[in-house]
């Protein structure tokens, strides 16, 4: 996993609330049977016609914006447990996804691939929009240590939370399986002698 | 005096190899359900850092998101499908672990397959790469869906670092009307609650209405816990999962079976014990429900109308479905039909669909999947003598799969067509690029498949 402590990019704002993960990355995308490559379809139906044509309305398409920080509406990530909608989202290059609210298995699925879950006050999500809308340059700062994200030349600003544990592994690039693996003879010894 | 425990928190607790300081527990797993779409890569994860599965006795997988639902016996036309169906079964095969592959008679959706050979018990932890997977709460179990880290953390060690989630009860007492089925339950409770009023909570359903319902509508309505955002949905073991569980393939047989009822029967919540969160429902307001949006929070009773919102996703939402903010979706013509997928495919959904079809015909618009969830539920149709009243009314029964609910394999709804569907999710383009889903129960699916349209199904009951 890539280590994560600061970012200071422009970003994309996709003000829509409950974007599930249907929509990051549609089920016929899902055969594949290796990690890469699910750029090129995270959100697709929007990004495309059915007819293949780009959809030119849809926001990842407009030329104005870039960076690799997506600014979301609220409940982003609900349904399915797919991992591939995280795989899809960081192959696109974003490393961060700004939501007022995330939902739990995709938070734990961006975490696991270094993509840095930021929830923020509705408040301040809505602020963000404006300022991204009416100026698309605007740059954020998303520094991980602090737990603070912040719009460059303002005054805006919030601190987020994050787990302490999952801070640790992102900022250092660890994973799950290193710790669990090392813990084999403490999980052995809970086989023996569980009670239910 | 001992604190007073949920049944989620007995189970939890009693599986937590260890607490990190200021961090997340070491919670073990008992079971691992493995399918085709999520596991490829976790297994290439272990196998390119060299660590063997650690407990392969523990693991069960069976091939479903992809499968076709015709000619099954036939090489899977659709190469991307079988290339992924042919490195399960290789994976399977390397790791010495269970796999009840397309054709088997034990083969069918992971969340069908599992309970009916028993496979799922009350008090186990259990996860799969799906988020449906909470459907095996049901049996008081804690299940829950998890991405392919987790599941390749599972394989390198049975267990999962986790911070304990928050808990959640829902309750419904009183008596539900005629006609109002399990599925009606959860949707209605999700329309109440909102498709993010579980997120970070594990749920217990509680009152008369649970504790009336077999087994098979509990795992309907555990099912869907995760529409509410909910990691998962419980409901306590009595004797009615005992039943159940009782004499399955997998189940404890003889002295052991009763060792288990004996632990099982100190499951249930505490009288008195905490909840974070608690919600209650009267049975009798419950009506049967159908969905107007494209999640499965926007429902309403099938006889009301849809609510005027000026949320502008929720006017993306009507937009994508071309309906009306106000409007009434009773005689909405209706041309694509779909009784299957994890949430109700089981026997009791077909008894139900085949009851109302009985003597009726399917109207000449519509198409009418009927996808069974498993080889044993597609045998027990036959057995019943369903398949005959399916066949005369004019529906179309396939082979087990998910099928239509998210059309990985062919069964796909058109573009900009509606399809009232007993699936768990009515998100934009779900069945196919474009498609429109309406959820509802059998009973509203069957009825829809017959008049060629959405009907006021009350109406005919009362």
């Amino acid at each position: 996993m890539e280590k994560f402590t600061k970012l200071q990019s422009k970003a994309i704002p996709l003000n829509i609330e409950n974007v599930d993960t249907d929509q990051i990355i549609p089920a016929r995308f899902l055969k594949a049977t290796d990690r890469k490559g699910f750029g090129q379809n995270v959100f697709r139906d929007w990004r495309y016609h059915k007819d293949g044509t780009v959809n030119t309305d849809f926001v990842l398409n407009d030329p104005k914006y870039s960076g690799s920080i997506l600014v979301a509406g609220d409940n982003f990530g609900c349904g399915s447990s797919r991992e591939h909608a995280a795989w899809a989202i960081t192959d696109f290059g974003f490393k961060v996804v700004v939501s007022s609210f995330f939902a739990d298995i995709f938070k734990g699925n961006a975490l696991n691939n270094g993509l840095l879950p930021v929830q923020v006050s509705k408040e301040f999500l809505s602020d963000l929009f404006d300022q991204i809308v009416s100026n698309p340059n605007t740059e954020l700062e998303v520094n991980l240590e602090k737990q603070t994200i912040s719009v460059k030349n303002s005054d805006l600003s919030e601190n987020f939370e994050i787990d302490a544990y999952k801070k640790t592994c992102m900022i250092n690039g660890y994973d799950d399986i290193d710790y669990l693996v090392n813990n084999k003879e403490q999980i052995e010894a809970f086989e023996a002698q569980k009670i239910y | 005096m001992t604190a007073k425990k949920t049944l989620f928190d007995k189970v939890w607790d009693s599986h937590v190899v260890s607490t990190i300081e200021n961090g997340p527990q070491i919670l073990y797993i008992d079971k691992h359900l493995i399918h085709e779409v999520t596991s490829p890569q976790a297994f290439n994860e272990l196998e390119d850092r060299g660590i063997p599965v650690f407990r392969p006795d523990q693991i069960v997988a069976t091939a479903d998101h992809n499968t076709p639902t015709l000619n099954q016996d036939q090489p899977i036309r659709d190469a991307l499908s079988r290339k992924q169906l042919e490195q399960l079964s290789e994976n399977c095969k390397k790791n010495n672990i269970t796999l009840y592959e397309l054709g088997h008679k034990y083969n069918g959706i992971v969340h069908v397959m599992a309970p009916e050979l028993g496979v799922t018990q009350p008090g186990l932890t259990m996860v799969c790469g799906d988020s449906h997977t909470s459907t095996h709460g049901a049996f008081g179990a804690i299940a829950f869906g998890i991405g392919t880290s987790q599941v390749a953390q599972v394989f390198a060690s049975q267990c999962l670092l986790l911070t304990k989630p928050k808990s959640l009860r829902v309750s419904v007492n009183g008596k539900l009307k005629k006609g109002v089925l399990p599925k009606d339950v959860i949707l209605y409770i999700i329309s109440k609650l909102g498709t993010n009023s579980g997120t970070g909570y594990f749920c217990e359903y509680a009152g008369n209405v649970f504790e009336e319902m077999s087994m098979e509508g509990r795992m309907t309505v555990c099912n869907m816990s995760i529409e509410m955002g909910a990691r998962g949905g419980m409901i306590a073991p009595d004797d009615t999962t005992f039943e159940y569980v009782k004499g399955r393939q997998f189940a404890p047989q003889g002295d052991d079976f009763d060792k288990k009822v004996a632990y099982w029967k100190t499951l249930p919540t505490d009288e008195g014990a905490q909840f974070d969160k608690e919600y209650s429902f009267d049975a009798e307001d419950i009506e049967p429900m159908i969905t107007y949006g494209t999640n499965p929070g926007m429902g309403i009773k099938i006889s009301e109308n849809i609510p005027v919102d000026e949320n502008a996703s929720f006017k993306k939402s009507l937009a994508y479905m071309n309906f009306e903010a106000g409007e009434s979706l009773i005689n909405k013509p209706i041309n694509f039909v779909f009784i299957g997928s994890c949430t109700n495919s089981r026997i009791e959904d077909f008894r139900v669909a085949a009851n109302y079809i009985k003597g009726k015909k399917k109207a000449e618009n519509v198409t009418a999947w009927l996808v069974p969830g498993s080889k044993q539920v597609e045998a027990q149709i036959i057995e019943e003598g369903l398949k005959t009243v399916f066949d005369e009314a004019g529906f179309e029964l396939r082979q087990p799969g998910c099928s239509a609910c998210l059309a990985m394999n062919d069964d796909k709804i058109p573009q900009g067509e509606y399809c009232v569907s007993t699936s768990n999710r009515n998100f934009e383009g779900r069945q196919g690029q474009g498609s429109r889903t309406i959820l509802a129960s059998p009973l509203v699916a069957a009825a829809t498949a017959v008049e060629g349209k959405i009907v006021d199904i009350t109406k005919q009951l009362n």
